[in-house]
């Protein structure tokens, strides 16, 4: 299987943000609009640092489904970077632009909202986000597990690709630590 | 408002004259409702992307494109109403800076399409004056149509986005779209080059 060839090349310190930085290199996704996440910050800082990526901050979600909707159907591959909150602006572009213009749009969602949340309103939105999801039926998958992290990402995004279907990535607090209200 | 000196004219007229000028399969993004039927009217092209929803994202969509293919030139057209909804990309564009994206303003300070109700912008901001601040330093109203064929004519010359703002009437958009949007989107891609035809 050409997953068990592909081990985690250079995600060298072996972290969640650099796993996905290399699934996202070797799968040719060098575009990366985002609106930021306090638990994102490194993968954006790294992803700023390194010239194969495309990454700037846009001002709402939809918009950032806009552009890599675009780029997808000029020859580009990107990716969404979000919070919850964030996914929670998304259900009309999802069910007017990528789902019926079938987009593989690809999502990363920090998970806000649960295991350890301070925010009432955070973990409200929270328990929208799923049922969003399943509502158009879309493919979504909770990541919790460094050690499935590669594999969930790697092949969710071929799917995506070769199914032109979107995907949700849910990098949860078990995987990422999350945000405490120390923090 | 700079408006006041500036033509109102028709948003078919003004689609069909920048389809005319369009000879080296530019993309063209059709944002919703009368702005898409007005390209579709004009002669469908396999460069164009009709929008069936997602109100706002005719900019961000084009953006896409003209960050994919840098080579092609990129047109957006988009309603007021709809562009009020996501100023932001405004200036996420301005912050890129693509050297081949021209915007389009249609404004005709109302939802045409819904019952033609004022926008909340209607008769109190300008949307130049909007795109300017949002740092678009190429963004000007068209005073009429030949102002705006020129305007075009200096959009394809630049090495900056612009943005080209153009007073219209209440008319309704002239055709209707097809609303096939897995062929919309595959059409275009093939229009683009990405792919082939099975």
């Amino acid at each position: 299987m050409a997953i068990a060839e592909q081990q985690p090349q250079g995600s060298s310190d072996g972290s969640w943000h650099g796993i996905v930085l290399q699934t996202l290199k070797r799968n040719e996704i060098s575009l990366i609009p985002y609106v930021p996440d306090r638990v994102l910050t490194p993968l954006i800082k790294n992803l700023h640092a390194d010239p194969y990526f495309t990454t700037f901050a846009t001002a709402r979600e939809e918009e950032a489904v806009g552009i890599v909707a675009g780029a997808w159907m000029g020859g580009r591959r990107g990716a969404v970077l979000m919070q919850t909150s964030g996914f929670a602006t998304l259900a009309n572009v999802l069910a007017s632009l990528a789902v019926p213009y079938q987009i593989p749009l690809i999502m990363f969602v920090s998970e806000r909202g649960t295991l350890g949340e301070f925010n009432y309103g955070q973990s409200l939105v929270c328990r929208t986000m799923r049922p969003v999801l399943d509502s158009l039926a879309l493919e979504h998958h909770t990541i919790t597990r460094l050690d499935e992290l590669e594999f969930i990402t790697d092949r969710s995004i071929k799917q995506a690709v070769t199914t032109q279907a979107p995907v949700a990535l849910i990098l949860n607090p078990l995987l990422t630590g999350g945000k405490v209200f120390d923090k | 408002m700079n408006t006041r000196n500036t033509k109102v004219v028709n948003r078919f007229e003004i689609t069909s004259r920048l389809i005319a000028k369009l000879k080296h399969e530019e993309a063209v993004i059709g944002g919703i409702g009368n702005t898409n039927f007005d390209l579709w009217a004009s002669g469908h092209r396999p460069q164009n992307f009709y929008m069936l929803g997602s109100m706002g994202l005719a900019f961000p969509i084009a953006l896409g494109v003209a960050l994919a293919q840098p080579d092609r030139r990129v047109f957006a057209l988009e309603g007021d109403g709809s562009l009020l909804m996501q100023l932001g990309a405004l200036s996420t564009i301005a912050g890129l800076k693509p050297k081949n994206l021209t915007m389009i303003v249609m404004d005709n300070g109302i939802y045409q399409i819904t019952g033609a109700q004022p926008t909340p912008a209607a008769n109190v901001a300008d949307i130049v004056a909007i795109a300017i601040g949002s740092g678009l330093a190429r963004s000007a109203w068209a005073a009429d149509e030949e102002d705006f064929e020129r305007l075009v004519d200096d959009a394809m010359a630049a090495s900056e986005p612009s943005l080209i703002a153009v007073r219209i009437d209440d008319k309704p958009g002239v055709g209707t779209t097809r609303r096939d949007p897995v062929q919309i989107r595959e059409r275009f891609m093939h229009g683009l080059g990405v792919r082939d035809p099975l």
